[in-house]
């Protein structure tokens, strides 16, 4: 769809004001930052802090807890496997380390795990590589240029964004080893943009104080991601994958060391058995649960099941009660509906405007911060772009780009971003995008140490399914970090524990039995099941005539 | 929430040969949604840059095969869909350290490369308007890092496998020539080498074990007066301070 009249008429505003926008950031001049305690009055304005958007959860290791509805109903939920119909004695396979989740953490821990000489299982949802780590497209944060940046620095930037909430501990760990990780991943020859001399490329993005965001064009998840999941199929021999498995539960033994996950054949509708020495939960997110109605830019699988698996075993979750909404996603072409347009933008210069044309934010404010701006200056200060579906949008300024870095820059650095809208007949270089905020990360998930150790032995966690690093707000460029990081240390000390320490005992689900009860104790949850495992999108019309299907949840 | 609410104009679209009507405005992937099909395979990211959702289609009376992403492409009337969520071509295992960031390395994986007829027809399937052509061109020119450059939007969907004459496995020989140029004839960072022996010789240390000490109020200080780089300045740049550095 390319824009309708009306909103080329609206767009006009924009390109009136252009021209001294561009002359104001050329001459270093920029849209004031907001202090800390302006901050934290626009945050008000932020969907975390709508009260009737959660409740208390009623059981479990972090009963009291409030977060989004969607959330509790998941925890509050019987399993898909009646631990009594489950035979424990048929194991259908058998390794050291049993990875659940094959994005950027899994698939990290994989390669490490497999180094210090375990055998690993991976086991995922979709495919080998479908996850949000593909989709991350602005960068990774890692302060590699000394002579203006360090750890330090990094640090405060982690703290900050996070408003002094994180964990202190996990975030010294995530810089001071993201240099290492950069240096991993070039090794394996991942492709970083960078000078004919090696020199990489560094840009801002919301909340840094140095440009230490370094990107593959506009595609550096997923760069990553096939460089990654490369290595791991050339050691298919140590490696087997599992694919269209995702995992429904844990298997404890009886001491509750963790020794294992109940596996589900998306295919045959088969239940198996897997057991291992290790278990490592790297399965990521919740944005399909659309919580609070929302648009999602993440992945088809996103349904936070590693946090329903680990929560039943017994680990407690934390910051769960902040997601971020990313400030840009598309909103018209509705097609495009929650597709994110990477922070890159901003940080080269694209502005965000009102439907008057007129910047109300300075585009480099922390993610939180930015969306709650959005959404203030279209709800409460009703300068929001409406679409023809009825919703509201921020332009973001993309032509600029072309003014302050050259004509042919929007092409050659945001090709992936190009392309698609130029399927729908927009050429962002000459015209600006409609944008409104989107679900897109999970700040909070399940509680570790920074050895990605849990309360439950045998059982580590990597990745957007932890929580803590990032505190109450994550910045742009450090999911991609923490998988690496996260995702590498998970691999090599779950693969040590396994191949020295580990002493599994026999295989239960007890922990499950006791959680069920704990459900029908607090008298909720019997109607629910969970991991969800899918969303689903079937109309209600078409629903109501499958009239003799059964809905297990959303999969039938 | 993720579909349009309003009523809209139907079109007709045949999903594997049988009709269905379905909104005009919608994507393939939301048309069959909306028709009653639940995605196992044939969806991934539903942004357009994993390859689990490709598509092949026609249209009514044109005996073109036309390809897309079902997240990225919209319905038209009277389109004739299927969907190849893979494709079973040959990756060829090998060991990244020891390989050769040579041609011959990349000729002795995949001899095959050989059997290219330079037919085009890979390059007119890609839906990431990849020149998929061109760049198995530069492999058997041995030009490795022309070859890694022009498939960098490549997203591993298999099409152009699906329609090869040569039976290449372009997707997969690409990946081998992108990891090789990357990580061995591109030069690698020197600056990024030197910050790794700078924290292992524990430069940072003492700088980081302050702000670990340091209570609330204090990170908050330190943060509203950390200096900021320019946007505008390029590589030249310094800080005035140097606590930290």
């Amino acid at each position: 769809m390319p824009y309708p009249q009306q909103l080329k008429d609206l767009m006009k505003q924009v390109a009136a004001t252009r021209a001294q926008r561009v002359a104001q950031k050329q001459s270093g001049w920029h849209f004031p930052f907001l202090s800390l305690d302006q901050r934290k009055e626009m945050l008000n304005h932020h969907p975390d802090f709508r009260e009737e958007g959660r409740r208390e959860v009623r059981v479990g290791p972090s009963k009291g807890y409030r977060v989004a509805h969607e959330i509790v109903d998941l925890l509050e939920a019987r399993s898909r496997v009646d631990p009594d119909r489950l035979d424990l004695a048929r194991v259908a396979l058998e390794t050291d380390v049993l990875i659940i989740g094959g994005g950027g953490a899994g698939t990290s821990a994989a390669l490490l795990a497999q180094e210090q000489g375990a055998s690993v299982v991976v086991a995922t949802k979709l495919r080998h590589g479908d996850a949000n780590t593909m989709m991350a497209e602005g960068g990774i944060q890692a302060a590699t240029k000394g002579e203006k940046d360090s750890p330090y620095f990094h640090y405060l930037d982690v703290m900050g964004g996070g408003h002094f909430t994180n964990e202190p501990e996990l975030v010294h760990t995530l810089v001071t080893q993201a240099p290492s990780a950069i240096a991993w991943l070039e090794a394996l020859g991942c492709n970083f943009t960078k000078s004919p001399a090696g020199r990489l490329a560094t840009i801002h993005g919301g909340g840094t104080s140095r440009k230490r965001m370094h990107y593959a064009a506009d595609i550096t998840g997923a760069e990553i991601m096939r460089t990654i999941r490369d290595e791991a199929r050339n050691r298919g021999r140590d490696i087997t994958l599992l694919e269209f498995s995702p995992a429904v539960e844990l298997v404890l033994d009886e001491r509750g060391h963790c020794v294992g996950a109940v596996l589900y054949n998306l295919e045959t509708e088969e239940y198996f058995l897997v057991r291992a020495k290790a278990v490592i939960l790297a399965t990521g997110v919740c944005g399909r649960l659309h919580i609070q109605g929302f648009m999602t830019t993440n992945h088809y699988g996103a349904t936070a099941d590693g946090v329903v698996l680990g929560y039943r075993a017994g680990v407690p979750i934390c910051f769960l009660h902040t997601v971020q909404y990313h400030p840009t996603g598309i909103v018209f072409p509705e097609q495009a509906e929650g597709i994110l347009i990477t922070e890159k933008f901003r940080g080269s210069g694209a502005n965000l405007c009102n439907v008057d044309g007129e910047q109300f934010v300075n585009e480099r404010e922390p993610r939180d911060v930015e969306a709650a701006a959005i959404i203030r200056e279209c709800s409460v200060k009703g300068k929001g772009v409406p679409t023809p579906s009825g919703k509201a949008g921020i332009w973001l300024d993309s032509p600029m780009i072309e003014l302050l870095a050259g004509e042919g820059t929007v092409k050659r650095e945001f090709p992936g971003k190009y392309i698609l809208l130029k399927r729908f007949g927009i050429d962002i270089s000459q015209e600006p995008m409609l944008i409104f905020p989107t679900l897109h990360y999970q700040n909070g998930g399940l509680e570790y140490t920074s050895e990605c150790t849990t309360k439950v032995p045998g059982l580590y966690v990597a990745g957007e399914v932890g929580g803590g690093v990032h505190g109450a707000n994550r910045l742009m460029g450090n999911s991609l970090l923490d998988i690496i990081v996260f995702g590498r240390i998970a691999g090599e000390n779950a693969g040590a524990y396994a191949k020295q320490a580990a002493r599994p005992g026999a295989l239960t689900l007890d922990h499950v039995r006791r959680y069920h009860q704990e459900l029908a104790s607090a008298g909720v949850g019997a109607e629910r099941i969970a991991p969800m495992l899918l969303p689903d999108y079937t109309p209600p019309d078409v629903r109501g005539r499958q009239l003799t299907a059964q809905y297990q949840g959303t999969l039938r | 929430m993720s579909t349009n609410a309003t009523v809209e104009n139907l079109v007709p679209i045949f999903i594997m040969g049988k009709r269905y009507e379905v909104p005009e405005t919608f994507t393939i992937m939301k048309a069959m949604e909306h028709t009653g099909y639940k995605f196992l395979r044939g969806c991934g990211c539903r942004g357009g840059v994993c390859g689990a959702c490709s598509a092949v289609y026609r249209k009514a009376g044109d005996y073109h095969i036309r390809s897309g992403l079902a997240c990225q492409t919209v319905v038209e009337p009277d389109m004739y869909l299927a969907q190849l969520p893979f494709y079973p071509a040959l990756r060829q295992v090998y060991d990244y350290a020891t390989t050769e960031a040579a041609a011959a390395a990349v000729f002795a994986l995949y001899p095959e490369l050989f059997r290219c007829v330079a037919c085009n027809a890979c390059t007119k399937i890609c839906p990431m308007e990849v020149q998929v052509m061109d760049y198995v061109a530069a492999l058997k020119r041995g030009d490795i890092l022309q070859a890694a450059e022009q498939s960098f939007d490549c997203i591993q969907c298999g099409l152009c496998a699906s329609r090869c004459m040569g039976e290449l496995p372009q997707y997969h020989i690409a990946q081998v020539a992108r990891r090789l140029a990357g990580g061995k004839l591109k030069p690698r960072a020197q600056h990024l080498a030197d910050m790794l022996a700078a924290i292992q010789t524990g430069r940072f240390g003492d700088a980081l074990a302050d702000l670990r000490r340091a209570d609330k109020d204090r990170l908050r200080t330190l943060y509203e007066q950390r200096e900021l780089e320019p946007e505008m300045t390029g590589e030249e740049w310094r800080p005035q301070a140097t606590v930290g550095l």
